[in-house]
């Protein structure tokens, strides 16, 4: 039934600890927005495990938090988990659902292969140990939008354990350095999705929706706060926080709120919070399910889930029948790591360039295919895309496949200007003008607007030595030895040619023609 | 011709003797002449004269879909079946009217089959006597027949009248009751701990309950997902054959299934001398009736006289079974009842102040007390504090039990010969003396373990007690192994020469006693 999920527990104390001896305990910064770890839009795994109180005061206990994540990641697939209905993005409600997923009588689960495969990738990418045998499990709650009573999940034995994910965090005085840090994956579980309530208050009515289609991220944050050496405090469970950003105030909120509370003389509960976006505060959810028993049985309509690698693959297995790990290891595309690693050694690149790169959806490629195209350096190509490219875009709200500007026609305008054809000046009035969406190519763009740089060095001269006649006084000055004033001089020079000298070649006339 | 085989039948059909209309209206006939047996909760007689026209026009044009072409079935309210109501005899079901068939109703349609209709259980298949549905208990035929008539007759502490009728066992008595009494010629029943088996043992037929896994579960409604298996019940080995030939396969909508290589073909057993069978020990109980042990006993020397080797073998976990059956069956119980909440299906009740509160009174309204008090057991095992103490112990003890028939098989034997039941069917009063989780233990005991085990087995009827009433013994076969298992059934079906129920006592005897049921003579082949 259901959306298929991946769920990912990144469950409690044992990965977040790992940091806790790690020397100084700083406040937090900004939100984790910007240097938090996407997954092919996925999940996200990023927090700080160190925190003080607001004020700390000398002598005062540190504190440290401990943080797990309860990720539910969607997977895309064609159909749901356990029923053949359709799995699509804003269908009208009702409207995918099969006998299975109304939990009609007598309807049996039946696993979807393409759920298992992309449970296998996800945990080989997550560096898991994929277990070849697997189980499910019923857990039983009575709610309006779980019509079976009970969720498949796989709570005893999961596909895949014990994995870790790498990611980096922006530090040092300018946060311009990027420090290299590891979660641990505790377990990857594929797991039916809950229906959706809809309330509606006006008719005091609840309404269900079965398509179980929305919600591609959703996470529960399990939060806990104790004086290092000490044993861990008791935790709260933010619970369904759908953005990164609202992830990382929960979890900045509810540590604070935490250690307030201990450091009051309060007590913290075990206790099911929710996160209230416009207050940006947690509030406890009081409800009953906070200490429900889930009474997990196995669920006896599926066998248990057996995969295989190519030693133990059976001779003469059907392919269709079985799935191999190796073949999925084998399709398993370039992870983030690894191309962010590729990036720094191929172009000699920044790392922290290396992930703005990989964290906008198709900007690598984009990068990718200019480079494909063009002489420019590396570095030039990185930062035309990365400052120039990636602000226009963020300035309207733009994705990059949405971009008026090809690579292609980037890479000319590159070439232009590492031929010197035109100025870096010139260069950007040429890039305004494509993102004009005229159809114009930069070259047509520079001839028309006449943005060539003067390859007439007599022209070139006569125009120094013009406004070197007409400013008197700031030849003067440079002859008195202040430096700045043959900028002055240069930047009056390029006026008069339109901007279409390069100012290297001005100086070097200048510095000619004043010491003649 | 309503009792003939299916094969006699399906002749008989063929060359035009008798069209499918006229053996759908003389079996809707008989239904509604036994219409106080309770044997059917819905007669689907629109649907089973459309089904009988379609299957004529298929002989006229000589495109016959095979054995079950015309021929009239029954099958127990617990399957689902699209458009006609589906009820599990319990008030929570009562209106439910699923959209989609059962595989294994599907496949009897898709042969030509007619459906007459749905037959009577126990609420959700939980009892032994079905007599525990909402729609009354089933009565059985033999309580009519001319056989137990005649013996009660003989006996001056009988009473007169229609109180002593018998159960049927259960809890697809239904099913048993429709086939016994020539309304179908073969029924499907629900075998979860003996269901199949113990109706048909007290209703003299052919009550089989294939492996688990042979048989596609989708539709039917579950009791325990982990022992359910659709049974077949049937006046003859044969007939059963076919049923199951046609059933049987992977369905890709049951997980549990597995393909079979090749279609079941019963040839017949000619020498039984390569054939080894078990006695196990365990099942020789005190409360065996003497006269079920020596038809046992007997039934061991027959095949000891023809040559076979009889062997006494050791399943020494059994007496576990039934206490290990009550927390797994519970538990999932528990489970599977979960979904009946009133919102999408079946009953609702008129409270409204709140979710909880009407889930709360429409089970409490839907459910009778045995569905009730096993949900409430069921959720005691499963909670976290007493899982591993209870569910994971009868789980191992489940193994053991599985472990012992494999340990015999593997000892050599082919199949294993036992009771079906500890004695005769008993009268309705008697039987309710004890409540039904008493009954289900007692009753159970001999039929439980092999679903435990998922192998397959078969109640053949092998003679009629002191009392006229019908004895049977049960053959326990390998785990998919069922085509040798009926292959040893049917031998031993032709060597006893069961007697065939004679009905037309039903008519004399009832006719006087229900006085607005008119019964018109019925004559069957004796």
């Amino acid at each position: 039934m259901a959306a298929p999920m991946l769920r990912w527990g990144c469950r409690g104390r044992r990965w977040a600890l790992a940091c806790v001896d790690g020397g100084s305990c700083h406040r937090r910064g900004a939100p984790t927005g910007s240097t938090s770890n996407r997954i092919r839009g996925q999940s996200s795994v990023a927090q700080q495990p160190l925190h003080t109180a607001q004020k700390p005061r000398k002598g005062e206990h540190k504190w440290a938090a401990v943080v797990g994540l309860e990720i539910h990641a969607q997977i895309s697939s064609n159909s749901k988990l356990f029923s053949g209905s359709q799995v699509r993005f804003s269908a009208p409600p009702n409207s995918l659902v099969s006998f299975f997923d109304a939990s009609l009588p007598g309807t049996l689960p039946v696993l979807n292969r393409r759920c298992v495969e992309a449970a296998v990738m996800t945990g080989l990418a997550l560096n898991c140990h994929i277990n070849k045998k697997s189980l499910f499990d019923r857990k039983h709650y009575f709610y309006a939008d779980l019509p079976a009573g009970y969720q498949i999940t796989q709570h005893r034995l999961p596909i895949a354990v014990n994995g870790s994910l790498t990611y980096g965090i922006s530090a040092g005085k300018e946060c311009g350095q990027v420090i290299p840090k590891m979660v641990r994956v505790k377990q990857i579980q594929l797991e039916q999705d809950s229906g959706k309530s809809l309330h509606d208050d006006l008719r005091s009515q609840t309404l269900i929706d079965l398509n179980r289609a929305e919600g591609q991220l959703r996470v529960d944050a399990n939060i806990s706060v104790h004086h290092p050496g000490e044993p861990l405090g008791v935790r709260t469970e933010v619970k369904n926080l759908n953005s990164i950003r609202f992830l990382a105030k929960a979890i900045d909120y509810e540590i604070q709120r935490q250690i307030s509370e201990l450091e009051n003389g309060g007590e913290i509960l075990n206790e099911t919070r929710s996160f209230h976006e416009k207050l940006g505060c947690t509030v406890s959810m009081r409800d009953k399910e906070a200490k429900q028993d889930y009474r997990f049985m196995p669920e006896p309509n599926l066998p248990p889930l057996l995969l295989y690698d190519a030693t133990s693959l059976p001779t003469g297995a059907d392919p269709q029948q079985v799935i191999n790990i190796d073949q999925i290891r084998e399709t398993l595309p370039e992870l983030p790591s690894v191309t962010r690693e590729r990036l720094v050694q191929q172009y000699g690149m920044l790392p922290e360039h290396s992930f703005t790169l990989l964290n906008e959806v198709g900007l690598l490629e984009f990068f990718q295919n200019v480079m494909k195209e063009t002489r420019a350096e590396p570095k030039k190509v990185t930062s035309w895309v990365l400052n120039i490219f990636l602000g226009y875009l963020k300035q309207e709200n733009l994705a990059v496949s949405e971009s008026p500007v090809t690579p292609s026609a980037l890479a000319e305008l590159l070439d232009l200007l590492d031929s010197r054809t035109i100025s870096s000046s010139a260069a950007k009035q040429v890039f305004e003008e494509l993102w004009k969406r005229e159809g114009k190519t930069p070259g047509q763009i520079v001839s028309e607007k006449q943005l060539e740089l003067m390859q007439d060095r007599g022209a070139l001269e006569q125009f120094c030595y013009s406004v070197m006649k007409d400013h008197p006084q700031v030849v003067m000055d440079v002859k008195k030895g202040n430096p700045r004033a043959i900028n002055k001089l240069i930047g009056l020079v390029r006026k008069a040619t339109l901007n279409r000298a390069d100012p290297a070649v001005i100086k070097e006339i200048l510095e000619k023609q004043l010491s003649s | 011709m309503l009792g003939q085989t299916l094969r006699e039948v399906s002749a008989a059909l063929k060359q035009g003797q008798i069209t499918p209309t006229e053996l759908c209206q003389k079996c809707l006939s008989l239904i509604k002449k036994t219409k106080f047996l309770n044997a059917y909760i819905t007669v689907s007689e629109e649907v089973a004269l459309k089904q009988a026209e379609e299957s004529e026009k298929r002989y006229k044009n000589g495109q016959s879909l095979g054995d079950l072409d015309g021929i009239p079935i029954a099958v127990k309210d617990n399957f689902s079946t699209s458009g006609i109501e589906t009820t599990c005899a319990s008030n929570m079901l009562k209106g439910y009217v699923p959209p989609y068939n059962a595989t294994v109703v599907q496949k009897l349609l898709d042969q030509g089959a007619l459906l007459m209709g749905k037959t009577n259980l126990d609420e959700f298949a939980m009892g032994s006597g079905s007599t525990d549905g909402v729609f009354g208990p089933v009565k059985n035929p033999w309580s009519y027949s001319k056989q137990y008539r005649e013996k009660r007759k003989q006996n001056p502490h009988s009473e007169s009248g229609d109180s002593d009728w018998l159960i049927t066992g259960g809890s697809s008595g239904g099913s048993a009751a429709a086939v016994s009494a020539f309304t179908c010629y073969a029924a499907l029943g629900s075998d979860t701990g003996g269901s199949t088996r113990n109706p048909a043992a007290h209703c003299g037929l052919v009550g089989f309950k294939p492996s688990y896994g042979l048989i596609s579960r989708h539709g039917l409604i579950p009791l325990v997902n982990s022992m359910d298996v659709p049974g077949i019940l049937t006046r003859y080995v044969d007939d059963a054959a076919i049923v199951l030939g046609v059933l049987a396969g992977h369905d890709p909508k049951d997980s549990t299934t597995v393909p079979i290589n090749k279609p079941l073909v019963l040839s017949s057993l000619e020498d039984v001398s390569k054939l080894c069978i078990g006695i196990p020990k365990e099942y020789l109980v005190p409360e065996l009736s003497s006269e079920i042990q020596s038809l046992w006993s007997r039934a061991a020397d027959l095949f000891e006289s023809e040559g076979a080797k009889v062997i006494e073998v050791s399943l020494p976990h059994t007496s576990y079974s039934i206490v290990c059956y009550h927390v797994l069956c519970t538990s999932e119980v528990a489970s599977n009842m979960a979904r009946f909440d009133g919102l999408q299906y079946g009953h609702r009740c008129d409270i409204d102040v709140s979710t909880e509160a009407m889930y709360a009174a429409t089970r409490r309204e839907g459910f009778n007390d045995v569905v009730r008090g096993r949900i409430l057991s069921g959720n005691f095992f499963l909670l976290k504090e007493n899982y591993e103490n209870y569910f994971v112990k009868a789980q191992k003890v489940r193994r053991l039990i599985a472990n012992d028939f494999v340990n015999a098989f593997n000892s050599g034997v082919d199949v294993l010969l036992t009771p079906t039941t500890l004695s005769e069917a008993v009268p309705y009063l008697e039987f309710i003396k004890e409540d039904n989780r008493t009954r289900s233990a007692q009753d159970d005991i001999f039929t439980q373990a092999v679903n435990m085990a998922g192998l397959p087995a078969v109640n053949i009827p092998i003679a009629l007690s002191n009392q006229g009433l019908p004895i049977g013994l049960q053959f326990i076969g390998r785990a998919f192994c069922d085509q040798q298992l009926l292959t040893v059934a049917k031998w031993f079906e032709k060597q006893v020469q069961f007697p065939v129920i004679q009905l037309q006592e039903l008519v004399d005897n009832c006719s006087a006693i229900l006085e607005n049921e008119k019964l018109a003579s019925v004559s069957l082949k004796q």
